[in-house]
């Protein structure tokens, strides 16, 4: 029997040599192993053997048979091995072929700038305000220290609704929308449309986008509003970014001035973008005007502020380089896909 | 405001580059718009003597001349007749510019051998009003104005070399819209000592009484009137320095008086008026309103007529000005006038702007009136003016200034305070150093206060001498400071919901777009909208540009449609596109516009369909948590009466979407289908349910039942749904629509309906005895309502 048992073991090793499937492998592991298997018929036999010679033969059955299996699982592991890099090989495929889109929409080329703006501002501890478009003059010019008359009027070429009522010019009557609404300390910003009666052409439009900023507070000082914007500055356009206050007259700040960044194209050095001057007008800003703390109900003994405001359109075109303002109001697909 | 350098240098000891000049300017206030020197295009121009000029031998119009420039000849061919041996006249070299850029070279004429070019006055960019001696079709010759030396350099020989500044000067500082205005704010920034000049006449202390009467009738518009007869007037052209500083600040010259005029308002920034003394019936200046009926005929040409709202000057009898505007055409200066009035007055700025408008004039003078001037400036400037007469011997002053001034204004004070201003700046600036500025802007300090010069209306409190201050100290070097203190900085529920719309219409394949808030009152009828609907009520543009944005939208629908047209004219395959559109509803003359946001969606290409813009819609709803609403046939009349549905929200209707009709599509001249959803934002925020409890995952198995259907075809699929939805109750997870199918197996005017509903529940596995009952109720409602399980 145990010339039996051996010579079952140099058979099953032949045959799971060969076996060059992982299926005939399994073929191999029952004709061996299985119920009708050759093991088992040997084993069959155990019962003619003497009492003497069953746990011998038992234990070199169990060993043949865990031979056998190591020997199965040694060859299964090859076999599956090949036969998976078999299978991998077949199905290679051409992997520079375009994948499958579920193509999105894209947001308006304002809407990345506004909100990466309105991000700036929220970290500065900005809250968003708005007001109505179509706006008594009162707050539009009346309470922003511009009285019926006032020759500054005129530079804001006005859509009238009424004779009290128009479109607003600007974003400033939110200022002191929110003064009348809330005392000190106010931080907000105010994006929104604001109209002038400006013929279309590549750098104007009869509508736009301001973003209004007001600070009110006590200690707000000249030296605050250019920190802020100096911040500003340099987290929409990069930390080289330098930012240079110039006098200006507006009626609801004073002092007042004109916000020039240096040149986002060259750095300041002269370019056509910035004409040669380095310098590129973004924003008006200034101190808010005592007149209008005290039309909102703040006393300008107490409290100072600032303000400014800034044009979506020119941010905008600075930042992605487009040179003509019409190609945001014609919403081309081929534009917008752009962005 | 152009200002001249050469002017600018009369009164002011600058030593600084034009650059730097510009550059330190603007940073003090004055914004340098643009810096030119004056015929910078022309190159190698020079002064040349024509020391002998004959005929061209092979020519009977063209000349050969023989011209010195300056130690050499040259031989210059023209086609000029004006030039004679011993003229001096501007010699274009050899490789030279002229006017306009272009450039001259040496070369042959008719076998002649021509060193380059003669110039005339246009090739040289200049004008008769320049050199009023020069013929305007012939050669330029120089006259003894001119620095008549061969071989000069042409800018220095004619005096076209001044350096011209640009500035833009705001409306607060019409004291800067004068030479001497800004020499004073060049000198406070360059830190340079300023005394502004005293003119002086031979008016002597006793001179004969006026030969002109001055009466103002309206005090509160006119604050000052002052007058001077000059006799004997010669009328000629003016000097040379005065046409060049003329020229240089963008002024025409015409004649010494003219332009006598014009050079005090340019030097002082007071406007001056010169009427003939001839018209001024009965030697009399009446300052008054107009009278109704009374009318004029301005300088002009062009007539007007006149109200009380308009200030005029009068004679005894008639108008002969519009005070501030313009003179009437009768009193202007002529050749032979031999008498005449300078005016030098100072009106209410409301008053000549109102003036101006009404009659649709606005003119230098009362631009500058407008922004409110100075009226203790206007005795000075007569004087100017009367300096300058008999600097250019234009006339003789015999008689004596009238000068009717009622009520001289106190100079304004303010309290000086240094520690303000440094607070509120955020400077240390020493109390020294800010009386130097205030004084070098004109202010004087006494006890504690500043007295503010009369011709700085703008300073009126402590903010503006802190901006003034600020200005020079420089605002460069105010130290930049973040803002002290928390806040908490938030975004508004209304924006944060458009930012959620937003993020879903993306994701839906939406781009999204901008579009102008006003549109053509026409709109409403492309749109289809009904003679009586309310949305044709809009807000209206009294002053519109055109037609096209005349009125404020009440509908987005427009807007949407002609975004679609544009794309599909430009033949981009699809669009989808998504605006959160304002739009604006009137409430009266009275009350502010109710002024709402609609989602407005519209979109067209080969795989759109109707089911397209619902899902999209769908999806949106229920990413904002909305799911109680109602769908039914909607007949918006924009819309295809059989491919529109609304959705309601307690009956009330919300949004409306569908295919757009076609007959509406062809208004916008598209033939491709259209697909709109128009979504009330109002109602989405009230609506919108972000709150979101954790349900358990299932940890039993669920059962499938497919219930296949056959109803009326016109029955609507939501409906049956909602039956199905109401009798399983809440072991029904899941429904979905699989299929819906009329055909030859159907009867006609019948459809089949398929769903598939997924059962479970969340206390213990379902039994299929379960199961078969909740589908036997569904059926059994179904059938009530016409819908039987299909055999």
């Amino acid at each position: 029997m145990k010339d039996q048992l051996n010579a079952l073991l140099g058979d099953a090793q032949a045959t799971i040599a060969q076996a060059q499937s992982t299926a005939a492998l399994e073929q191999t592991r029952i004709a061996f192993l299985g119920k009708k298997g050759k093991l088992t018929a040997i084993l069959k036999r155990m019962g003619s053997l003497s009492p003497e010679e069953r746990p011998i033969m038992g234990a070199l059955a169990n060993e043949t048979r865990s031979q056998l299996d190591a020997l199965l699982e040694a060859r299964g592991r090859t076999l599956k091995a090949e036969e998976t890099a078999r299978r991998l090989a077949d199905e290679t495929i051409d992997v520079t072929m375009p994948g499958r889109t579920k193509s999105l929409g894209h947001k308006h080329p304002f809407s990345i700038v506004l909100e990466e703006l309105e991000e700036i501002f929220l970290g500065m501890g900005f809250s968003v305000a708005t007001g109505p478009e179509v706006e008594w003059d009162y707050y539009n010019f009346e309470a922003l220290n511009l009285p019926q008359g006032h020759p500054a009027r005129d530079t804001q070429d006005t859509f009238y609704i009424t004779e009290r009522m128009l479109l607003r010019t600007q974003t400033s009557p939110v200022q002191m929308r929110v003064m009348e609404r809330q005392q000190p300390p106010i931080r907000i910003i105010a994006p929104g449309r604001v109209y002038r009666s400006d013929a279309v052409d590549a750098t104007h439009s009869p509508l736009f986008h301001q973003i209004e900023g007001l600070v009110v507070d006590q200690g707000i000082t000249m030296g605050d509003l250019k920190g802020t914007l100096e911040h500003f500055a340099k987290r929409l356009y990069g930390e080289e970014t330098r930012t240079r206050l110039r006098p200006h007259h507006f009626p609801f700040t004073e002092p007042s001035c004109e916000v020039d960044l240096s040149c986002f194209r060259c750095g300041g050095k002269g370019c056509p973008m910035c004409k040669g001057e380095g310098w590129i007008e973004v924003l008006g800003a200034g101190m808010v005007h005592p007149k209008v703390l005290r039309t909102g109900g703040i006393d300008p003994e107490k409290y100072s502020g600032f303000a400014f405001g800034v044009g979506l359109e020119r941010l905008t075109m600075f930042r992605f380089q487009v040179d003509d303002m019409r190609l945001f109001y014609v919403n081309d697909m081929r534009f917008l896909r752009q962005f | 405001m152009k200002l001249s350098r050469k002017w600018l240098l009369d009164y002011l000891p600058l030593d600084v580059s034009s650059k730097e000049f510009a550059d330190k300017m603007t940073l003090s206030g004055s914004k340098a718009e643009s810096v030119e020197q004056e015929g910078s295009i022309l190159e190698n121009i020079v002064v040349g003597l024509v020391t002998q000029i004959e005929r061209h031998p092979d020519s009977d119009h063209l000349w050969v001349a023989q011209t010195d420039i300056g130690g050499e000849c040259a031989q210059i061919v023209t086609g000029a007749q004006n030039v004679r041996q011993g003229d001096y006249v501007p010699v274009a070299k050899d490789k030279s510019v002229v006017f306009g850029g272009k450039k001259i070279k040496g070369g042959k004429l008719r076998g002649v051998m021509s060193n380059g070019m003669m110039c005339s006055l246009e090739e040289l960019g200049l004008t008769q009003h320049d050199f009023p001696y020069a013929i305007t079709d012939g050669i330029f010759i120089l006259g003894d104005d001119c620095t008549r030396v061969p071989g000069l350099d042409i800018h220095e020989a004619i005096g076209l070399n001044d350096v011209i500044t640009e500035f833009e000067i705001t409306s607060n500082r019409p004291d800067c819209l004068s030479v001497l205005g800004l020499a004073r704010e060049a000198a406070a920034t360059f830190g340079l000592p300023f005394a502004p000049p005293i003119p002086k006449t031979s008016i002597a202390e006793d001179a004969a009484a006026p030969l002109l009467s001055v009466q103002i009738d309206a005090p509160a518009l006119c604050y000052r009137y002052a007058g001077a007869v000059v006799e004997n007037v010669r009328i000629a052209p003016s000097p040379r320095w005065m046409r060049e500083r003329l020229r240089a600040s963008g002024v025409r010259p015409i004649n010494n008086i003219v332009d006598i005029t014009n050079y005090v308002m340019l030097e002082y920034g007071q406007p001056m008026h010169a009427f003939d003394l001839r018209y001024l019936d009965g030697n009399q200046v009446i300052v008054r309103t107009a009278r109704d009926g009374e009318r004029i005929t301005t300088l002009d040409g062009t007539e007007h007529d006149l109200d009380s709202d308009v200030l005029v000057i009068a004679d005894a009898n008639k108008p002969v000005a519009v005070a501030g505007v313009m003179g009437g055409e009768f009193s202007g200066i002529m050749e032979d006038t031999t008498t005449i009035v300078f005016e030098s007055a100072c009106f209410s700025g409301i008053r000549v702007r109102n003036g101006a408008k009404k009659l649709g004039l606005r003119t230098e003078a009362s631009s500058r009136y407008e922004k409110e001037l100075d009226a203790n400036a206007c005795l000075i400037c007569l004087h100017r003016a009367l300096e300058l007469v008999e600097l250019l011997e234009a006339g003789e002053i015999a008689h004596g200034i009238v000068d009717v001034y009622p009520t001289p204004p106190q100079a304004n004070t303010i309290p000086f305070d240094p520690d303000y201003v440094n607070r509120f700046i955020g400077i240390s600036c020493d109390s020294e150093r800010q009386i130097a500025i205030l004084q070098s802007i004109g202010c004087k300090m006494k006890d504690g206060t500043i007295l503010v010069p009369t011709n700085r209306k703008d300073l009126e409190q402590k903010a503006d001498i802190a901006e003034e201050i600020a200005r020079f100290f420089g605002y460069d070097n105010i130290p930049s400071t973040p803002l002290r203190g928390l806040a908490d900085g938030r975004v508004t529920p209304v924006q944060r919901l458009q930012r959620k719309i937003s993020t879903v219409l993306l994701a839906a394949g939406c781009s999204e777009i901008n579009t102008y808030s006003f549109i053509s009152p026409k709109a409403y009828n492309m749109i289809g909208l009904p003679d009586d609907s309310p949305l044709r009520e809009s807000v209206t543009i009294i002053n519109p540009l055109g037609e096209e944005t005349g009125v404020m939208r009440t509908t987005a629908l427009p807007s949407i449609l002609e975004t679609l047209a544009h794309n599909y004219k430009n033949h981009n395959a699809d669009a989808a596109l998504f605006e959160l559109a304002t739009v604006y509803i009137p409430r009266g003359t009275e009350e502010l516009p109710i002024e709402k946001q609609q989602v407005a969606i519209g979109l067209y290409g080969a795989d759109a369909d109707y089911f397209t813009i619902k899902g999209i819609a769908d999806e949106l709803l229920a990413q904002l948590g909305i799911t109680g609403y109602d769908v039914r046939r909607g007949s918006d009349p924009s819309y295809h009466p059989g491919r529109c549905a609304e959705l309601l929200i307690d009956g009330a209707p919300f949004a409306v979407l569908g295919e757009i009709a076609s007959q509406i599509a062809e208004n916008y001249d598209l033939s491709a289908r259209l697909y709109a959803a128009q979504i009330d934002f109002d109602t989405l925020f009230a609506q919108q349910n972000t709150a979101r409890i954790y349900r358990q995952l299932p940890r039993y198995p669920a059962i499938t039942r497919d219930l296949a259907l056959v109803c009326d075809a016109a029955q609507p699929v939501l409906a049956l749904q909602k039956i199905i939805e109401k009798a399983a109750g809440s072991l029904l997870e899941e429904i979905q629509l699989f299929d819906v199918y009329t055909g030859d197996q159907i009867a006609k005017g019948s459809k089949s309906v398929a769903f598939t509903l997924r059962l479970r529940s969340k206390d213990g596995t379902l039994t299929d005895e379960e199961a078969d009952k909740i589908v036997a109720r569904c059926l059994k409602n179904l059938t009530a309502a016409g819908a039987n399980l299909r055999s």
